[in-house]
């Protein structure tokens, strides 16, 4: 009765990975993520997401038998890890089955990607009619999966910490490559020892495996030692190594665009440009509970303003320096803060973020239509923004012909980058001192309660409005740097996909928190600018984020306390902690 | 009492931009139709013609916005997803109609040709959202109000995305039907037939559902749950199973929706559920959110707004090219009905703690 109860949890585990995997094939990120390597010639990313997915669902099910916890009980444990693998590898099996092996699948005519080369990558390049390849493989790692929750904890927690760091760096082993590569042909050796062109070498894999357990392993014996030493510190000494360590962070951000070049430069500027999107939508959605789906309107305005004020193209109207145009679209977003702001203050809720996605689309739509062309382009919008320029501007002499400049024109992306990490690290203190501030109690009072925050004495609309106009004004200052980056700006660019992008950040990062504001942006906008495979899936990947952070942990990933206490408050240990 | 004067002309401020928006709508709105009517430049048949657009058009919104209307009044919640489940409806019909187009099933038998698509996308989208419900709604139930909103709104992308990486981003072309070709009369004024076959389509759906809430046992039910769930378990109604068939209801007829509006606009796309699902949202808002019969109506009269509304007041007021602005209007509808009258046309004031 008991086995028969094992088994059949585990067959569910299994079709469920199972179905997950045929949804990861067909949606074609296997097949995409097949053209990056893990271990270059060894095993490609798409077949590592599936032997994960059977992994894990071995472990999984095997955990289910492992209960309560502690008791040996390896046997059972480990057949179910088979079992589970088992299943979710004969419907991988079952999917090539399905496929066949003409050169053009009669289920490619519904599902695109069940093609030719998701087969050969399912049989492993074996070819027609191994439809045993698959179930193999997967009963294999579920095995495994099963096997690894039967190790020592001493070892499992090293070996977790090395697959991490392989999979890390076997990721972006292109880019590591190519800086390396970058310092001089000492450095080369070593990169192309340790990085191939599309994923780790084996050396390398191996080096970094051993190398991570190795520390680990050093760090489980060692560490209370070292971290009590730290402690044991006089003040002075903990004082010099905090500012050692800012120095460090400090030199590697100011010295980063000069070793990487301009692509990562250019990423990093856009991961900076949504940190202050994030801390504005943080205001008023984190700190304040107003969730503005219209968003991105205020970076568009921010945007458009310093298009027109600075421009050379047909649209400038003032051709004023850069320094001069930001505090002006700065303001104006504030001010159209202020009268959107107006009209939603007495809705709330879900109809609150209705209310606002409308507003950004009508914005939208009238920027970009023929209507108001004469002022803002319409379609083609706004070309030739001037950049900014550390000197004297030379005055205006025609329509698109540049403004030259007596200095440091900052016109490439490694020069924004300095403005956009600096104006980021600025805004995240203003943000930070805010939320310490009456304002900001006031604010996080609003969102625990708006009725009760008013009997208090709260003044609702003046702290409402203040969360639109702060929050509008950091959007209008990303839009702005975002604006001369590209040298131009269109109506397209203002989609509500970006404010999509924000809020997800903003929920990954924690709601109100501003280290998460901060996390979320370079998990979701960096991560998928630097690999090309999985900016592809980028929205797929945003959807199932946020169901999944919701479900699982909706104080996201570095969460502010005040949340924290919010949605545990029945947890008495978080509360105390906290 | 510090701040009593400031205080107080900011809520003059507040009046006063509230105020001034609503002039200016109908300002804009009654000088644009007036130099409309005056320049004269379209026949009273255009005008017809536009109004009968609208009419199929607001009946496939009003279809939709029915899925809306049941949730909310269930669980109080916005299904941002619901344009998604649209979407997988007319994606479902598409690939089955291109099936039967090709063995010549729909041109010898067209009325069959027209249901069976109808039936597959309603069970699909049946289908789909009780899936959805089930992972991305049920363990919510009961968190903040952001939190299922949210969750929705992943929900919504997700749906789309899997779409796009399934069938890629392109658009593909509904199977023309023959028998829905060309014009009927009627009294003097050409009318395509698409159009009248799939307002009555969906009128018919409607009824049906109508039918189905108030006259049967399940019917019963949901209405019995959406005035309270703690009554309704202790009158023995199984909660859970009246949410999920309240959503498999509701995406059936946004199923059927997809097809309809694929029938009118010959294309299916992953993205094409955005647009119409906002557009139906504002449907179930203009006619009250949480009453079915306000969501038919709201359905219509955004429909017949955006059809007729480009050529006849904002053409009057000069704007160049106003078919670019027509889905601003739906939006501008959307705004102002959440601003001055969250409880639609037909609706009850629902106090600002519900709504």
């Amino acid at each position: 009765m008991k086995k028969e109860n094992i088994i059949w949890s585990a067959v569910k585990t299994g079709l469920i990975f199972g179905v997950i995997t045929i949804f990861l094939s067909f949606v074609g990120m296997v097949e995409v993520f097949s053209k990056r390597d893990v271990v270059e010639h060894v095993i490609t990313l798409g077949q590592f997401v599936l032997l994960a997915a059977a992994f894990a669902s071995g472990l999984i099910s095997s955990r289910g038998t492992l209960n309560p916890p502690g008791q040996n009980k390896s046997l059972p444990a480990l057949t179910a890890g088979l079992v589970a693998g088992l299943v979710t590898g004969t419907l991988l099996g079952l999917l090539v089955f399905a496929i066949g092996d003409s050169a053009e699948p009669a289920l490619r005519k519904i599902f695109l990607n069940a093609s030719p080369s998701l087969y050969q990558l399912l049989t492993i390049g074996k070819g027609a009619g191994n439809y045993w390849v698959m179930p193999t493989v997967g009963a294999i790692s579920g095995l495994l999966g099963a096997a690894y929750l039967l190790l020592p904890e001493l070892l499992r927690r090293p070996i977790n910490r090395a697959l991490l760091v392989v999979v890390f760096m076997a990721l972006f082993s292109g880019l590591f490559r190519v800086v390396f590569i970058n310092q001089g042909p000492g450095m080369e050796v070593v990169a192309k020892f340790l990085f191939g062109q599309t994923g780790l070498t084996v050396a390398g894999t191996l080096i970094f495996f051993i190398g991570v357990i190795l520390i680990a392993l050093f760090w489980n014996y060692r560490g209370e030692q070292i971290q009590s030493g730290v402690a044991r510190l006089p003040k002075s000494g903990q004082v010099s190594l905090r500012v050692a360590t800012i120095a460090l962070i400090a030199f590697v951000a100011l010295g980063l665009p000069l070793v990487s070049g301009p692509f990562i430069a250019q990423v990093i500027v856009t991961v900076a440009l949504f940190i202050l999107m994030g801390l504005g939508l943080n205001i008023t959605l984190g700190f304040a509970g107003l969730l503005d789906l219209g968003f991105v309107a205020f970076y568009a305005i921010g945007a458009y303003t310093v298009g027109l004020l600075t421009s050379y193209g047909p649209f400038g109207l003032q051709h004023i320096p850069f320094w001069v145009a930001v505090p002006i679209a700065v303001l104006v977003a504030m001010g159209a803060g202020f009268m959107l702001g107006l009209p939603v203050l007495g809705v709330r809720g879900d109809y609150l973020a209705i209310a606002t996605l409308g507003f950004g689309e009508i914005i939208r739509l009238l920027a970009g239509s023929d209507f108001l062309a004469p002022f803002f382009g319409g379609p083609q919008g706004i070309i030739g923004i001037q950049k900014p320029c550390l000197g004297t501007l030379e005055p205006f002499l025609k329509v698109d012909v540049p403004r030259v400049c007596n200095g440091i024109e900052l016109g490439k992306p490694q020069d924004i980058y300095y403005i956009a990490v600096a104006s980021a690290l600025l805004i995240a203190f203003v943000a930070w001192r805010l939320r310490e501030s009456r304002l900001g109690r006031a604010w996080m009072a609003i969102r625990e309660d708006e009725d009760v925050a008013e009997a208090l004495g709260v003044n609702l609309i003046q702290t409402k409005l203040l969360a639109y106009m702060l929050g509008a004004a950091m959007a209008g200052l990303g839009g702005a740097i975002f604006a001369t980056l590209i040298g131009s700006i269109f109506a397209t660019s203002m989609q509500l996909l970006v404010s999509i992008n924000v809020v997800s950040l903003i929920i990954v990062g924690g709601m109100g928190s501003i280290p998460g504001v901060i996390v979320g942006a370079i998990a979701l906008i960096g991560l998928p600018e630097l690999l090309r495979e999985v900016s592809e899936f980028r929205y797929l990947l945003y959807g199932m984020t946020l169901i999944i952070m919701m479900l699982a942990k909706p104080e996201g990933l570095w969460p502010s306390q005040a949340t924290l206490r919010e949605l545990h408050h029945s947890d008495v240990k978080a509360e105390t902690k906290a | 009492m510090r701040t009593s004067v400031g205080e107080r002309l900011l809520d003059l401020a507040v009046s006063g931009v509230l105020w001034g928006f609503r002039i200016l709508l109908v300002a804009a709105v009654l000088l644009g139709t007036i130099a409309t009517i005056r320049a004269g430049k379209y026949t009273s048949e255009q005008w017809i013609d536009f109004v009968v657009f609208g009419i199929s058009q607001g009946s496939i919104y009003a279809l939709i916005a029915l899925g809306y209307t049941m949730v909310y009044g269930i669980l109080r919640m916005i299904n941002f997803a619901h344009g998604d489940i649209f979407m997988t409806g007319a994606f479902g019909a598409y690939f089955l109609a291109t099936w039967l187009n090709g063995i010549g099933f729909i041109d010898n038998h067209p009325i069959l040709g027209l249901l069976i698509p109808i039936l597959f996308a309603m069970i699909m989208a049946g289908g789909i959202a009780m899936l959805v419900e089930r992972i991305a709604y049920r363990p919510l139930r009961g968190a903040p109000r952001l939190v299922p909103l949210i969750s929705a709104i992943g929900a919504s992308f997700f749906l789309e995305y899997a779409f796009r990486g399934f069938f890629g981003p392109g658009v593909y072309a509904y199977p023309p039907i023959k028998a829905l070709e060309g014009e009927w009369n009627v009294l003097g004024v050409g009318i395509l037939k698409v159009q009248v076959v799939v307002a009555v389509a969906a009128f018919i759906m409607m009824a049906i559902l109508y039918f189905i809430v108030m006259f049967t046992k399940a019917g019963k039910a949901m209405r019995a749950v959406s005035e309270s769930k703690d009554t309704a378990a202790l009158m023995g109604i199984d909660v859970n199973r009246i949410i999920v068939s309240t959503f498999a209801l509701g995406a059936a007829m946004a199923g059927a929706a997809g097809v309809l509006y694929s029938l009118i606009y010959r294309q299916v796309g992953f993205f094409m559920g955005f647009t119409p699902g906002i557009k139906a949202f504002t449907a179930a808002v203009l006619g009250g959110i949480g009453n079915i019969p306000g969501a038919m109506v709201g359905g219509l009269v955004l429909g017949v707004f955006e059809s007729v509304g480009p050529s006849l007041f904002l053409e009057g007021l000069g704007i160049p090219r106003p078919y670019q602005l027509k889905d601003a209007i739906a939006f501008t509808m959307l705004v102002m009905i959440l601003l001055f009258r969250p409880s639609g046309i037909l609706g009850e004031r629902i106090t600002t703690k519900k709504a």
